[in-house]
């Protein structure tokens, strides 16, 4: 292109490094942008989910009832039993529990990071790691079970959504543990400060994101 | 004062095409989107010569054997309206904004350069993926754009590769959408307040909402659809508990915002270039702004319209919604009749698409407001009076937009003038085929034609008028030859364009054609909404 690289005003500045002043930072703000497209996403199953319970129906002792979830699945699906009809280990729970810790040594290590105390910024994000990944074990443990007690995709419309909203959670999960998986690499590095964490944040912002759908999850699925 | 000296390293010597294949430069992605949208233009248009040859006469299996069978023909219908909404219409409205965005708030380029890549090589992928249904045995989509099941259900795996297509396509436009808006809100220049954005600014700012919020329902639907067809999912499977109304609300809840992220972009091109033409500012600015927003958010609330005849809907609160939709597009109309009332109107092709656009979009949003009204639309739904509106709206309406774009910025993308006298040829045959081919829809569907079927009685009074919208269909054909022409001719020989030949008002004609890879040495002073303009007249006095 023809123009020349010529010298520029400091007033120029802005033209030259598209640095904006103060505010949000760039990819904080990309970051909650994003998940606001996720929760639309979600939304859009949690409506057929809904949609799908409401209009569901079962004959109970001759009588035509709406009864969610499938009476069939009742047993299965209590998260307060240590073991599941069959006898096998029920650790959804655990699972629940451990996700939601994760959120808060998630947000400890942001912290840390803000008052540039790395030590506790990289212990706190290796705990969420840890406890990200359990999640997911879990999460695969569960669903193992589950199938062996006859809850499959096709078999009944809860399967269905069932599988479809903690799966497409459980590829979340995966992915926000592979972008913390990154920070903390990159935060052993010596990569991140108080004054250059943008990453840090917006990652952290995911994970909080994950973490509050499970729980929006776990409620309807097993709670309500 | 201080300064500080750009010095970027001497770059190693890279292949022109190395170079525009490994590229952030918003400039060279944003005309990467509209080759790629023109190359799916080409295709789905002549997907469309395929139906227009196959309705040309009654029985026409009778009379040419058929010119293609019933099933290649419902897959020439749903492709054509795919590449033309997907992989026409939408990448190429994001097209001129990745290119006129950045430029226009006086940035460098857009906030996260490589994920702006990431969307633009998305879309052929996705665009390759969807056709390459054509290669599979049962051939591609079939069940028209919408793929409503249980239709869609049955349906081979070009249906498959249809949603796998779509799905990369959408993820393409959400990316897009967040990049405009952290673009927008963090990167404009110094003095440019958010009621000081050129409209096209505006308007992206506002289609970048509505596909950041209904795009990903889209993609929930198009799983959804995936999981029944491919791993036993009972979600739209009424025998099993499902629910086959639930796809057509979750699939609307995206494609009805969906027409106005085909539009609204449009209108911001046109509000770029009737104010230039008409030698006026815009009229009443800050009324287009909120007319904007209202129909962006109105947007969410009118789905259902679609849906009147399934008897699932609540029909007075949508009809109701949907009427409302006319109010802001009205003071827009409203707006650009009165930019141009008294202005010294300067007749090049881009103005002459801009009346283009007010004149055939006027037609759809008045035979759109017809269907609004729940009885009319008992009437009319599924007939040729749908395909006649939409084309109104979308050729009529963006297309033409499109073309008035390509004129208006072709100078500072290339350099060059596109020719003055190819351009009218090309407007005079578009404008008339393009009536001669959507006009007679309105009376094909008051005569009760449906939509989308393959032949058609002799005794049904329709021949006529599907005659003269084949032969329009041709000089739309026709019409597209003379700009190919135009471009590739102005590209070597085009007159030298020079900063800013239109005398126009906005930051992207304050650098040069074409502008440098960071976009400005310098910028003026930021004081109204048209700071060239000013700069020009040396006013710098607070507007």
């Amino acid at each position: 292109m023809a123009a020349d690289t010529t010298a520029l005003t400091a007033s120029d500045t802005h033209a030259a490094t598209g640095h904006s002043s103060g505010g949000i930072g760039n990819p904080v703000l990309g970051m909650l942008l994003f998940i606001t497209s996720e929760v639309m996403f979600f939304a859009g199953l949690f409506a057929a989910y809904f949609s799908i319970r409401a209009n569901y129906t079962e004959t109970i002792n001759g009588v035509v009832v709406h009864h969610w979830p499938p009476q069939a699945l009742e047993d299965i699906l209590n998260p307060f039993r240590l073991f599941t009809p069959e006898g096998y280990l029920n650790v959804v729970l655990p699972a629940t529990i451990m996700l939601v810790l994760s959120s808060f040594t998630c947000q400890f290590a942001v912290n840390a990071i803000k008052h540039d105390n790395r030590t506790s910024f990289i212990r706190n994000m290796s705990v969420t790691l840890v406890l990200g990944i359990a999640f997911l074990l879990l999460q695969l443990f569960d669903y193992s079970v589950l199938i062996r007690e006859g809850l499959t995709i096709s078999n009944t419309t809860f399967g269905t959504t069932y599988y479809t909203l903690t799966g497409f959670h459980f590829a979340h999960v995966f992915g926000g543990v592979l972008m913390l998986g990154v920070v903390l690499y990159r935060g052993m590095a010596g990569q991140f400060s108080s004054r250059h964490h943008d990453m840090v944040e917006a990652s952290s912002l995911y994970w909080h994101f994950v973490d509050i759908v499970w729980v929006l999850l776990f409620s309807i699925l097993y709670l309500l | 004062m201080a300064t500080t000296t750009l010095n970027p390293a001497a770059p190693a010597y890279r292949s022109t095409l190395y170079e525009w294949l490994t590229t952030t430069d918003h400039k060279k992605i944003g005309i990467m989107y509209l080759i790629n949208s023109m190359i799916f233009f080409v295709a789905g248009g002549l997907l469309a010569l395929v139906v227009r040859i196959q309705l040309v006469v009654p029985k026409s299996a009778d009379v040419m054997g058929g010119f293609v069978t019933p099933e290649f023909y419902n897959q020439a219908f749903t492709m054509h309206a795919s590449f033309m909404l997907f992989l026409f219409i939408i990448p190429i409205l994001a097209g001129f904004g990745n290119y006129a965005v950045p430029l226009q708030l006086g940035a460098p380029d857009m906030a996260f350069p490589r994920i702006n890549a990431l969307s633009l090589w998305l879309l052929p992928l996705g665009g390759l993926l969807m056709a390459s249904g054509f290669l599979v045995s049962g051939g591609s989509a079939a069940a028209g754009w919408t793929e409503y099941p249980p239709l869609s259900q049955q349906l081979g795996t070009g249906t498959d590769l249809w949603i796998m297509g779509l799905v990369l396509i959408g993820t393409s436009s959400i990316l897009g959408a967040i990049n405009f808006l952290v673009t927008i809100f963090k990167m404009r220049a110094p003095g440019l307040t958010l009621f000081r954005m050129p409209v096209l600014t505006w308007t992206v700012l506002v289609t970048s909402v509505l596909v950041l919020m209904a795009t990903p329902v889209l993609t929930s639907a198009l799983i959804m659809l995936f999981i029944d067809r491919n791993y036993g999912g009972h979600f739209f499977d009424p025998a099993n508990g499902g629910n086959a109304i639930l796809y057509q609300n979750v699939f609307w809840f995206y494609s009805h915002p969906a027409v106005y992220i085909m539009v609204l972009p449009a209108m911001g091109i046109i509000s770029e270039v009737l104010p230039v033409f008409s030698r006026k500012p815009l009229f009443g600015y800050k009324a287009f702004v909120f007319a904007t927003v209202g129909i962006g958010a109105l947007g969410f609330s009118v789905w259902a319209h679609h849906m009147f005849t399934t008897g699932a809907v609540f029909l007075p609160f949508f009809s109701l919604m949907t009427f409302l939709i006319a109010v802001p597009t009205g003071v827009k109309m409203f707006n650009w009749i009165a930019t141009m009332w008294r202005g010294q109107l300067q007749f090049s092709t881009p103005l002459l698409y801009a009346v283009g656009f007010l004149s055939m979009f006027l037609i759809g949003g008045l035979n759109g407001a017809f269907s609004a009204a729940v009885p009319v639309d008992f009437a009319l739904h599924d007939t040729y009076w749908v395909v006649a509106h939409i084309h109104y709206v979308l050729f009529g309406g963006s297309v033409f937009a499109v073309f008035a774009g390509i004129y208006y910025w072709f100078p500072k993308m290339t350099g060059r003038m596109l020719g003055e006298g190819l351009g009218k040829v090309q407007f005079v045959l578009m404008f008339i085929g393009f009536n001669l081919t959507f006009f007679p829809m309105h009376q094909l569907g008051l005569a009760g034609m449906p939509r989308r079927i393959a032949d058609y009685a002799s005794a049904a009074g329709w021949n006529e008028l599907n005659m003269a919208a084949t032969v329009g269909g041709f000089i739309i054909a026709l019409s597209v030859l003379p700009f190919f022409w135009n471009v590739l001719v102005s590209l070597r020989n085009g007159k030298v364009a020079g900063d800013d030949p239109w005398e126009a008002n906005t930051l992207e004609w304050a650098t040069s054609s074409p502008p440098p890879p960071y976009n400005f040495d310098h910028l003026p002073e930021i004081r109204s909404e048209r700071p060239v303009f000013d700069a020009r007249h040396g006013r710098t006095a607070a507007h």
